[in-house]
């Protein structure tokens, strides 16, 4: 197994566990923290794409490095976006959870 | 297309530009100056997108801008088709409707610092600029940061008002988000990885049928059927839809859901016309057709006014994706050359005005009242009938009765269903138009039903706001006059662009 491949399926395992994570746990912190995952995983499969220099046939590519640097940027902000809204929603109501207000039809 | 940047290509930089430096500028001068940049941003981006749009029609080509002459793959295009220009002219259309609908819900503060009033401005001009950049990204990852900046810009709105229900609205809204971005990322990851490209011209001649551009192009389809909540993804929408104050709601339920499903449209016809994939586009059809059924069977049994508007739009999104199965199956001619297509886009262009003029009558009538139940709705009739005469209006185009958008969009679609022998379609845009008949007609019953004693109104709801969304919803008429054929200015950009009429 190249390294490559390695990376690729830890990128995959990290993709499969975050969206594991985002679908089964109830609580918002925990689906954030999901997503996070995912995104790290999505992250690693760039770096892979990245050191096979897909596009030029270089040794490394550069362009998914910047677009890697860009997404986190990205997902930072969505996670700090994300927990500040949970936090408010505790200072609310008291508890961190979505489940006891389903409003449902 | 021809590889270089066009004379007007410095327009589309403005469309993003122009919004953006708006909302930062907001934020410098604060809530005081907020409204009055906002009000300077509006008109000028209207001349901005028309501009576009008629440079657009006048060459009969595409607009392109490469950002810092770097040429794809290595740089990034912005790029402007018929289809980006009607998007752009509807979104700032819209976005200046609501926005002077906004001025006595969010007036810019005295004395003290308001912060709704300079969230509202500031998101305002946000969600322009990234529905701009939506539609005139040329290439996949600035696609996902601009969608990445429309939900950032979204998410705010819905807890404007800062109680528990639309923050854990909100908060729910943002987790399928950006479920719906990492998936996008995700597929876009493995474009690059299989193509060594992201931009959507270069892919398209690059793109085979192969597992991993299925692969990609599934993860990125179901993140952006979460973030256009398409049924089952539907769930987060009408808590924050409904929520939301009526100005937002209006720009959430007729601007926001139609990106996500603009860059489906980039996607499936843009980026892969030559894979097939027509057992998927089925499956994007049943989901629609589902959509249409159930968005309507609930929205029939909601007993709050804004509640039901909600619900009407997580009906109306799945007749967006009724053009999937249509358009892509004709054995003649291109997919955009065929009715559906046009249908697909002008549903989505008349949904956006009727809707936000329904949104927009829905928060008079609240205010007016100091509630949306619509039990409780009788005689607000002859006390606003301008508003009401709005809300029928938009539930016209819903209907699809003529003449209206929807009309033209529903029987575009008919006509693609019949022609091409896919008779169920028919009867689910049929039986949609049937049940949003239904729901509309229960708020028209009440709202005009006859009482002894007249309404006492909360507060007086001014002339000129009643006004305004008459205003948007007659722009939803008038797109009932557009003739029932494939679109001139739609096609403009499409590759082979030869009409052929099918019908």
């Amino acid at each position: 197994m190249t390294d490559a491949t390695l990376y690729g399926l830890c990128g995959a395992a990290l993709v499969g566990l975050g969206l594991f994570g985002l679908i089964v746990h109830p609580q918002p912190l925990r689906k954030i923290l999901a997503f996070n995952l995912i995104g790290g995983g999505a992250f690693l499969l760039f770096g892979v794409v990245a050191r096979r220099g897909a596009s030029a046939g270089l040794d490394g590519d550069p362009v998914p490095q910047a677009l890697v640097i860009t997404g986190l940027v990205v997902a930072f902000a969505a996670t700090a976006l994300a927990v500040a809204l949970l936090l408010r929603l505790f200072q609310e109501t008291g508890r961190a959870t979505l489940r006891s207000d389903d409003s449902q039809p | 297309m021809p590889n270089s940047a066009t004379a007007g290509g410095f327009l589309l930089v403005l469309a993003i530009v122009l919004p953006i430096a708006g909302a930062l500028l907001s934020l410098v001068l604060g809530g005081r100056h907020a409204e009055r940049v906002a009000l300077i941003v509006m008109p000028t981006g209207v001349v901005v997108a028309v501009a576009i749009a008629a440079t657009i029609w006048r060459t009969h080509s595409v607009l392109q801008y490469f950002v810092g002459n770097w040429d794809p793959p290595l740089g990034v295009a912005f790029r402007a088709d018929g289809l980006s220009a009607v998007m752009i002219v509807t979104a700032a259309l819209l976005i200046c409707g609501i926005g002077l609908f906004a001025r006595t819900q969010f007036p810019t503060p005295r004395g003290v610092e308001a912060r709704a009033s300079l969230a509202f401005w500031t998101l305002l001009l946000a969600i322009w600029g990234a529905l701009n950049a939506v539609f005139i990204g040329g290439d996949l990852f600035n696609l996902y940061v601009a969608l990445e900046l429309l939900t950032f810009a979204a998410v705010p709105l819905v807890s404007l008002d800062g109680s528990a229900e639309t923050l854990a609205a909100a908060l729910r809204y943002l987790l399928f988000a950006l479920l719906g971005s990492i998936l996008y990322l995700l597929g876009a990851v493995l474009l690059y990885g299989a193509y060594g490209t992201l931009d959507i011209v270069l892919l398209s001649s690059r793109i085979n049928a192969e597992p991993a551009a299925w692969a990609a192009i599934s993860l990125m389809t179901a993140g952006l059927l979460a973030k256009a909540a398409l049924y089952p993804f539907h769930l987060w929408l009408p808590p924050a839809h409904a929520g939301a104050p009526a100005p937002a709601s209006a720009m959430l339920s007729g601007l926001v859901v139609k990106a996500p499903f603009f860059i489906v449209v980039r996607l499936w016809f843009d980026v892969m016309p030559r894979v097939p994939e027509r057992t998927a586009a089925q499956v994007l059809g049943l989901l629609g057709a589902a959509a249409i059924l159930f968005g309507s069977v609930v929205a029939l049994r909601q007993a709050r006014l804004k509640l039901l508007i909600a619900y009407s739009t997580v009906a109306q999104i799945g007749y967006l994706f009724l053009m999937f199965p249509l358009a892509i199956m004709p054995e003649t001619g291109h997919p955009w050359n065929s009715v559906a297509w046009t249908g697909g886009i002008l549903q989505a262009v008349s949904h956006a005005f009727a809707k936000a003029a329904m949104f927009m009558a829905a928060g008079l009538i609240a205010e007016a009242l100091g509630h949306d139940r619509i039990a409780g709705l009788s005689g607000i009739g002859r006390a606003l009938p301008t508003t009401v005469f709005a809300f029928g209006l938009g539930g016209l185009s819903l209907m699809g009765l003529p003449p209206s958008g929807g009309f033209v969009a529903k029987a575009m679609l008919l006509t693609a269903a019949v022609a091409e022998g896919q008779w169920w379609w028919a009867v689910v845009v049929l039986t949609g138009g049937l049940l949003a008949g239904g729901y509309v007609f229960l708020v028209l019953a009440k709202a005009l039903a006859d009482t002894s004693q007249p309404v006492t109104l909360r507060s007086r709801i001014s002339q000129s706001r009643q006004t305004l969304a008459v205003a948007v919803a007659l722009c939803a008429v008038l797109l009932g006059f557009v003739p029932l054929r494939p679109l001139e200015l739609l096609q403009i950009g499409r590759p082979n662009t030869a009409v052929v009429d099918v019908r």
